[in-house]
């Protein structure tokens, strides 16, 4: 069975890819269908949902749904870079301590332990204190913690894959090792991480969401995370200020959760172990 | 003889660990903008040259970098972590006086999703695809892509505001009720929604971990053997599938330690819990550094010992870790 | 003449949609009587094993099972599961192929055993049952192994482990799949001659499934031959292995690898191209902080020289470091210490490095074991035979005409070259390794294990090929095995090694008719099948 067919097969994953679809729709949208800053007033404040605003307005009148709109844009953005970011790293870090072993491979392995062992969200609100928040400061900090498992994912993959007859026919037959490690290895080590990656997106959006919730987001820019923050001295009196962003963060990391375990049970017949979250 | 070189190698690794966390926390302390010096000549209102130049004196700061981590790791480990630029009153006491109230809320999460995910998971992968385990495994991805501060909102806005069941904020009400019972049921009725809230992440976690682990044991040789030696389905389930399956669940319990502070940052936040969460989110409002990176302290030696308890139950459940060539 | 113990008939296992057949198991008919060893033999595939699980109503969830398996006058398919249960692990037993994976890695020994008491209602309190089964199957010290984990315990002694516990509450029925495929033959020997014990002492009924003629030979009372799902023959063994009627039994008779050395080739070997002296390899466990890492000694001062066109066998259990010592000539593994030297190489080859081991690697070339690890699946053939020949600067068009040459030489068709290696059988992948491995035409190829991954008839074929193709190309072969009948048809000297040594070498007729060393004398004995039935296995 090919690939697409065992995909789609999985109802729950078809299901996120179309929610994806259409979180990447309104992220692409949002300049053209709310063309105005979403920082700005655009009528009274705590308006509930209806005529006005169609999701309400917050406690300083600005519309909920252009919010959300533009905040889609942040969310996917961290989303994928941060975990770009932290699987080159990882990648590297674990091919080059399981191809090569021994003594780089200790010390890379100490070294990605003792970024797994320190509590990884004070480590990203640290780092986005200190370096002033900002888009930059939340994707470096997000990458910096979220690494060690795709370490961990690659090194147990190379050590695995190095050992095999058919990589060690190619050092036999003198191909360099670059090219064993990019030609032979990572194609046959790379399913589980694309695996494990899908699953860092929804993880990294998470974190963002938090750390703007804490006050950490980039102040430039609308994101889900802040709306709830923010409104969260009024919540009470107007849930749809929370309630609305939130569904939007919820539904959207559902989503991507449903599409990586599809690549997941399509990619790997043989269930293997769940990745980190 | 094998414990004992075990607690000796543990001890060294943590010792490495917590130097490590030191020397990182010097680095971001130097990475930060603004030092002491400029804080207080901020409050103060005297910001010329001289005021900065006798503060940095004072605390060193004009020294060489070395010099300076020298006396900060000596610092660190008489306990001495500096004072709070806000407060002035050492942050070691900061954190010290909110340690117990963060402790009860992540011990109560932590027993309460160890306690409910596994049995969870065990259910779903003994009932694998039926109703019961499609029941689990939606639940388990709900909860599992949920903010957990949103959650927590949600929560406050049924069972506190709509049903008035249970108290949103604080640790205690505002007029403790005198006893120690009726102030212990006070506090546990303050505990439930924040234990709760970032317990279910954690839930799910664990629930979808076993249900995993549960399914990929089931698939073999040896649990095929237990069925071939006529033992009844409960007891291949328990003493074959689960006791094997429970190893990668405290591996990863382990491992998760250190999440599980970081969603006590935001939980405490959201139900203003009086814990070094809340410490942590004060500190950040008000850019005060120190305090901040003494919590990520605080917070790391806390999951260290974590994990030296999750190691020693693992030696425990596998006796093949540390066996060969012991 | 009394009823079978054991009826089967017309029993069907389907297999889920879209696999390459509708049924693993095909309306078979068989029957194991009381105090008899009914041996079922086939290759991979042939169902056979199926056939067992159906019997003890362990077939995967998913796999329909249909017709009817008759249990001491009982049909077994369709009564309750609850009724089933109590049968297995007291009526009916079975062992499994693996003993280390089918034994509870974290559960001791004793508590494995003592569960089968336990849960059919005679509980052993004080363990004296428990102590007297491990004493049964010949295991040392019970009193001891009864408190083990699995992980301490050696490969042999975890199948008398598994025996034990297959024998607790008396069993009319014991199946056995592959009870010793995955044992050293000195092992497999003794677990053989221990199964023979119990059965005859217990007048129990054995079905015996195995891949191996050798072992049919030695136990067997009657013979069912499978292949692809169905019985083709069963009978009496003297008569089907005697007087094979099928032609697929026919075949796989024929296909066994006799103990016949190579005719003395002397005349015709050339000068030495590989001499080596006191090559040594130890592996030393990881040294904690706090204690010292345990030495291993795999390759013990070991010499060896291989002329032109000559293949050297050497010959080993697990653990005696044949395989090391192959990974040292190829340079995959550092010796610790020894030369090699190589036929227009200056110096020890053992002590080039880097830029310098660069242009020999070529005239030292390998062919794997495991024929679905040794080729990268994401990789067309010709690319993976090609793979050398590139690296070392040829151009695409040449490399590409030479891989079609190379896969004609190993008789794979042509158009093999576009396809993935997921799309051949084991048999055609240990081809394109060869190929592979010829490609940069090498002096001296060293073979680990060739065939020891496929079935006994592909076995032969490639076996043919790799001798042929060394008498054609004049090659230098290191041929390392754990088989000496393998050994004996390919090899015109044998080295036999244990626990790092070479214990005897010399010209394959002397090693093999007339040992002088305890060991080869051993390892021979321990062959399966021999002095059984010989005068087939010559024919």
């Amino acid at each position: 069975m090919s690939f697409w067919q065992s995909f789609l097969r999985n109802r729950g994953a078809v299901a996120g890819l179309a929610v994806l679809a259409a979180v990447l729709l309104l992220a692409l949208s949002a300049p053209f269908l709310f063309s105005f800053d979403p920082w700005d007033t655009r009528g009274a404040p705590l308006q509930p949902p209806g005529e006005g605003f169609a999701l309400g307005s917050d406690m300083l009148g600005r519309d909920v749904l252009a919010g959300i709109f533009h905040g889609a844009r942040v969310s996917l953005f961290i989303g994928v870079v941060s975990t770009v970011f932290a699987v080159v790293i990882g990648v590297v870090v674990g091919a080059v301590a399981g191809y090569f072993g021994g003594l780089v491979d200790d010390v890379a392995m100490r070294f990605t332990e003792f970024f797994q062992t320190i509590p990884s969200f004070v480590l990203a609100v640290l780092l986005v204190a200190i370096l002033t928040p900002g888009l930059a400061s939340i994707v470096i900090a997000i990458s910096v913690v979220t690494w060690p498992p795709v370490a961990r994912l690659a090194r147990s993959e190379f050590l695995a894959l190095r050992h095999r007859a058919f990589v060690e026919a190619a050092v036999l037959s003198g191909v360099s090792h670059i090219r064993i490690i990019f030609g032979e290895v990572l194609p046959n080590a790379l399913t589980p991480i694309v695996i494990m990656a899908s699953l860092m997106v929804a993880t990294a959006i998470l974190t963002e969401s938090a750390l703007s919730f804490l006050g950490l987001g980039d102040p430039n820019r609308i994101s889900w995370g802040y709306m709830i923050g923010a409104a969260r001295a009024v919540f009470r009196h107007a849930w749809w200020l929370s309630v609305f962003p939130g569904l939007a963060i919820f539904v959207t990391v559902l989503a991507i959760n449903l599409v990586g375990e599809g690549l997941n049970d399509a990619l790997n017949p043989h269930m293997r172990r769940r990745t980190d979250p | 003889m094998r414990i004992l070189l075990f607690l000796g190698g543990w001890l060294v690794k943590a010792a490495l660990i917590l130097l490590a966390i030191v020397v990182l926390n010097f680095c971001l302390v130097r990475l930060a903008p603004g030092d002491v010096a400029t804080v207080l000549a901020g409050e103060s209102g005297a910001a010329d040259a001289d005021f900065l130049a006798r503060t940095r004196a004072e605390f060193g700061l004009d020294r060489p970098l070395p010099a300076q981590l020298a006396t900060y790791v000596g610092n660190v480990l008489s306990l001495d972590l500096g004072v709070s630029y806000r407060t002035r009153r050492p942050v070691a006491d900061m954190v010290l006086e909110r340690l117990p109230a963060t402790l009860l809320l992540t011990g109560t999460a932590f027993l309460f999703a160890l306690g409910v995910g596994p049995a969870l998971g065990v259910l779903a992968a003994v009932k694998a695809r039926r109703p019961a385990d499609s029941l689990i495994t939606v639940a388990a991805l709900v909860f599992y892509a949920m903010p957990i501060f949103w959650v927590g909102l949600l929560f406050i806005l049924f069972f506190s505001v709509t049903l008035g069941w249970l108290p949103p904020f604080g640790m205690r009400s505002l007029i403790p009720p005198s006893g120690e019972l009726a102030r212990a049921i006070d506090v546990a009725r303050h505990l439930v929604l924040p234990a709760v809230t970032l317990g279910l992440f954690y839930v799910a976690i664990y629930a979808r971990l076993t249900r995993g682990a549960m399914l990929e044991t089931a698939g073999l040789d040896y649990v095929k053997t237990a069925r071939a030696k006529g033992l009844p389905e409960w007891r291949v389930v328990t003493a074959h599938i689960l006791r094997n399956a429970m190893l990668p669940i405290i591996t990863f319990a382990g491992l998760q330690a250190g999440h599980l502070v970081g969603g006590a940052i935001v939980a405490e936040t959201v139900f203003a819990w009086p814990g070094i969460g809340r410490l942590a989110f004060d500190a950040l409002l008000q850019r005060d550094y120190n305090l901040l990176l003494a919590v990520f302290l605080a917070s790391a030696v806390a999951v260290v010992l974590f994990n030296f308890v999750t190691d020693l139950l693992l030696r425990i459940a596998d006796p093949r870790i540390g066996a060969a060539g012991g | 003449m009394t009823a079978p113990l054991l009826e089967i008939a017309g029993l069907r296992v389907a297999l889920p949609a879209g696999s390459d057949r509708a049924h693993a198991v095909d309306g078979i008919a068989l029957d194991v009587r009381a105090n008899e060893v009914l041996c079922v033999v086939g290759e991979s595939g042939s169902g056979k094993s199926l056939t067992a699980h159906a019997v003890m109503g362990l077939v995967p969830k998913g796999l329909a099972v249909a017709g009817s398996i008759r249990f001491e006058g009982r049909e077994l398919l369709g009564m309750a599961e609850a009724e089933r249960r109590r049968l297995r692990g007291s009526r009916m037993a079975m062992i499994f192929q693996e003993p280390m994976a089918a034994l509870n890695p974290v559960m001791r020994i004793g508590d494995q055993i003592a569960e089968v008491f336990r849960f059919h209602g005679r509980p052993d309190r004080d363990g004296s049952r428990t102590l007297a089964l491990l004493d049964a199957v010949g295991l040392p010290d019970p009193a001891l192994i009864r408190h083990a984990r699995p992980f301490q315990l050696s490969g042999g002694q975890r199948q008398r482990a598994m025996i034990a516990m297959a024998l607790a509450l008396d069993p009319v029925l014991l199946i056995a799949d592959e009870p010793t495929t995955a044992l050293d033959v000195t092992t497999q020997a003794q677990i053989l001659d221990l199964l023979r014990a119990i059965q005859a002492a217990r007048s129990m009924a054995v079905m015996l499934i195995t891949h191996d003629i050798g072992v049919v030979r030695e136990m067997a009372h009657r013979v069912a031959v499978m292949q692809e799902g169905r019985v083709v023959e069963t009978g009496p063994a003297a008569d089907v292995l005697g007087r094979p009627q099928h032609a697929y039994t026919q075949r796989l008779l024929a296909a066994v690898p006799k103990l016949q050395p190579r005719p003395d080739r002397s005349a015709e070997l050339g000068a030495t191209v590989l001499e080596g002296r006191g090559l040594a390899k130890t592996y030393a466990g990881r040294a904690g902080l706090f204690r010292p890492g345990r030495r291993v000694a795999a390759v013990a001062g070991v010499d060896l020289s291989l002329r032109r066109g000559e293949a050297l066998g050497i010959v080993g259990e697990s653990g005696s470091g044949k395989s090391t010592l192959a990974r040292m000539v190829v340079r995959l593994v550092d010796a610790d210490a020894g030369t090699l030297t190589l036929a227009g190489v200056d110096g020890n080859l053992l002590a080039l490095r880097g830029r310098r081991l660069g242009p020999v690697r070529r005239r030292v070339q390998m062919v794997f074991q495991d024929p679905w690890g040794s080729l990268n699946p994401r990789r067309r053939v010709h690319e993976i035979v090609a793979q050398g020949l590139l690296a070392h600067g040829m151009d695409r068009r040449q490399a590409r005409a030479r891989v079609d040459e190379l896969l004609a030489l190993v008789a794979l068709d042509p158009s093999s070259a576009e396809r993935f290696p997921n799309e051949f059988s084991g048999g055609q992948r240990q081809r394109i390794g060869l190929a592979r491995a010829l490609a940069l035409e090498p002096e001296l190829l060293v073979a680990d294990e060739p065939v020891s991954a496929l079935d006994v008839s592909v076995q032969a074929q490639v076996l043919d090929l790799i001798a042929d193709i060394q008498r054609k190309l004049q090659l230098a072969v290191l041929f390392i095995t754990h088989d000496l009948r393998v050994a004996s048809q390919v090899c015109d000297r044998i080295a036999v090694m244990r626990r790092g040594e070479v214990v005897e070498a010399g010209p394959s007729a002397e090693v093999l008719f007339r040992p002088r060393h305890e060991y080869t004398r051993l390892l021979l004995a321990s062959v399966p099948g021999r002095g059984v039935g010989e005068e087939t296995g010559s024919a």
